[in-house]
């Protein structure tokens, strides 16, 4: 039964990817294009933090980090290679790694939660400093100016594979990403339905029981959270396919935010910080247009009535008012 | 025959308490032992340095032989030891059926784990609450979650810290009968309070005072010794306070 519903919610995430993917390239303008293909890619980096937060248990304030570095990796990758198809295992992999290290000095070093954030958020700003101060020529990756706070506006997009003269449009890169998110979403419902992922979960519940069961609660959280990492740094690679990469990936905004969309949309589901992230992206980007008004002011109050009014998040919120709907 | 789970002066200080000093104290296969002995007495903290929990600060902990001291929880569990702990330590947001499947699942696939841990909830007289949230379950119905929790898997040694606390007289009289009937392939220790209780599964009995083991033998012979009943028979047992986890 349950196995079933997991099945057809992710067959449903990947449908609803299809006609998103299919329908928005024939009715949006180039340039919404792209604002959507960075809506979905942000969508993405809130989902990866809804799996290692609201299941893993690991609050993490540093997730951009991974974005960043994701978006880094692919952007110097695909500016050494012929083919930046190539560079995309490089953009999983480096983030995907540098969570693995960081998990494992944090999980092993039997670091405090309240520690584990304190680290996670150093950690970032190190990142963004580091990035900042690359200005110079002197910092370069082979072919790859680091470019500092300028970023590295030449980052090449990915291209038909085995063809890198033909660059992929923005409403292939839109497509792709979309691709990427309903299936990371399937993904990780098929995750948390797994053995592993139930331990997971049960870790999260009670560390202690799940270790006299048997279970290596290290090696678990270290494996989700380098999941967690992977996905943020596909996040990333996406990022740098529709703007470009610069410090700001790294940057505190981001890694805020991120939290933010996650807890409005709901700690511990998935669909929720999915939402969220749209839903607030949207908002933030309405408020900027809005005479004489700061866009920070709109979006704070937006979040104080939210964790006031759904202090569970949107999407246990929504499931509740559906089910009492019904008979 | 070396023992199943043997201890060698192991000793437990926090600062200036000596929680546990310098045990020595052997658990042979199919073995039931129960541990007495006043609050403080430095029980729960043994079983938290048998388990891992603790590194003990000094003597060792030997299992069939095997020096086990300072590995962690997990590896201890796998090695065939399961706990029962004092206070109850359990998946509070998984339904009961979900946590016992869980303690299975580890040895075996997902619908023979399903299977045993029903039939464990059902032994216990909870099969009815299987899919219920532990974390809204009354004490004595998480006391009997966690009991699923740890038979199911089946360990070759069972330790119970206190399980019959906050349990009904009936749901007492049970646990006593599932102890003795785990006991038929498992060695079981049990720290209890309730005399009664003691007697009805008359075992070996290790009586620990101030961290050390005060004495240990058969059941009439410790219930009948004056020194237990000095510190610990003579006074009625303080209730348990129980601390929410
Ligand atoms: N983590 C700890 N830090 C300091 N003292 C502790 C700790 N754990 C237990 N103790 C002390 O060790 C002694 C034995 O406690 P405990 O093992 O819980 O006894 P029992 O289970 O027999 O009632 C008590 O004096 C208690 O205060
Ligand atoms: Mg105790």
């Amino acid at each position: 039964m349950e196995d079933r519903r997991t099945l057809l919610q992710a067959v449903l995430a990947l449908l609803a990817g299809g006609v998103a993917a299919w329908w928005l390239p024939q009715v949006l303008e180039l340039f919404a294009i792209i604002n959507a293909t960075v809506y979905v890619a942000m969508a993405l980096l809130a989902l990866s933090l809804a799996l290692v937060w609201g299941f893993g248990g690991i609050l993490c304030f540093g997730q951009a980090a991974f974005f960043g570095l994701g978006g880094y990796a692919y952007a110097v990758a695909a500016l050494n290679l012929p083919d930046t198809t190539y560079a995309i295992p490089i953009a999983l992999g480096v983030p995907m790694l540098a969570a693995a290290a960081l998990g494992y000095v944090m999980f092993y070093g039997k670091v405090s939660d309240v520690y584990m954030g304190v680290i996670t958020l150093t950690v970032t700003l190190i990142l963004f400093n580091f990035i900042n101060s690359t200005a110079g020529e002197e910092w370069r990756i082979g072919a790859a100016p680091l470019g500092g706070f300028n970023g590295i506006p030449s980052t090449p997009p990915l291209n038909m594979p085995g063809d890198p003269g033909t660059a992929l449009t923005p409403e292939q890169i839109f497509v792709i990403a979309v691709a990427c998110l309903a299936g990371c979403y399937a993904a990780c419902k098929l995750i948390l339905r797994s053995h592993f992922g139930r331990v997971v979960t049960a870790i999260r519940e009670n560390e202690l029981r799940a270790a006299l069961l048997g279970y290596n609660v290290r090696l678990h959280k270290l494996a989700i959270f380098a999941i967690g990492g992977l996905m943020a740094g596909l996040a990333g690679m996406l990022f740098a396919n529709c703007v470009f990469v610069s410090p700001t990936m790294f940057s505190l905004a981001y890694s805020g935010q991120v939290i933010i969309w996650v807890m409005v949309g709901g700690v511990g589901t998935l669909l929720g910080p999915i939402i969220g992230a749209m839903l607030l992206q949207a908002l933030t980007a309405w408020a900027g247009t809005l005479p004489e008004v700061n866009p920070n002011l709109i979006l704070g109050l937006v979040l104080v009535v939210a964790v006031l009014a759904i202090p569970r998040g949107l999407q246990p919120t929504m499931a509740t008012l559906l089910r009492r709907r019904a008979p | 025959m070396t023992a199943l789970l043997a201890t060698e002066g192991l000793t437990m200080r926090f600062g200036g308490v000596v929680a546990v000093d310098n045990v020595s104290l052997a658990v042979s296969e199919r073995e039931l032992r129960c541990l007495i002995g006043p609050n403080g007495a430095g029980k729960s903290t043994f079983f938290r340095c048998l388990t891992g929990q603790y590194r003990p600060t000094a003597g060792r902990i030997l299992w069939r032989g095997r020096d086990i001291t300072g590995l962690e929880p997990h590896a201890i569990a796998r090695l065939g030891i399961g706990i029962k702990t004092q206070v109850p330590s359990l998946f509070d947001g998984l339904t009961a059926i979900e946590g016992v499947t869980l303690a299975v699942r580890r040895k075996h696939g997902e619908r023979e784990a399903r299977r045993r841990a029903m039939a464990a909830l059902e032994r216990l007289g909870i099969g009815a609450l299987s899919g219920a949230l532990v974390g809204l379950l009354a004490h004595g119905q998480r006391q009997l979650v966690e009991l699923a929790t740890v038979v199911a898997p089946e360990p070759d040694l069972i330790i119970l810290d206190e399980p019959t606390a906050g349990m009904s007289a009936e749901e007492t009289a049970g646990t006593a009968a599932l102890i003795r009937e785990m006991n038929r392939d498992h060695a079981v220790i049990v720290v209890e309070h309730d005399m009664q209780f003691i007697r009805a599964i008359a075992s070996g009995i290790t009586v620990f005072h101030q961290g050390r083991v005060l004495v240990e033998d058969c059941a009439a012979k410790v219930l009948a010794d004056p020194r237990v009943h000095d510190v610990y028979l003579g006074r009625p047992p303080t209730p348990q306070v129980v601390v929410p986890a």
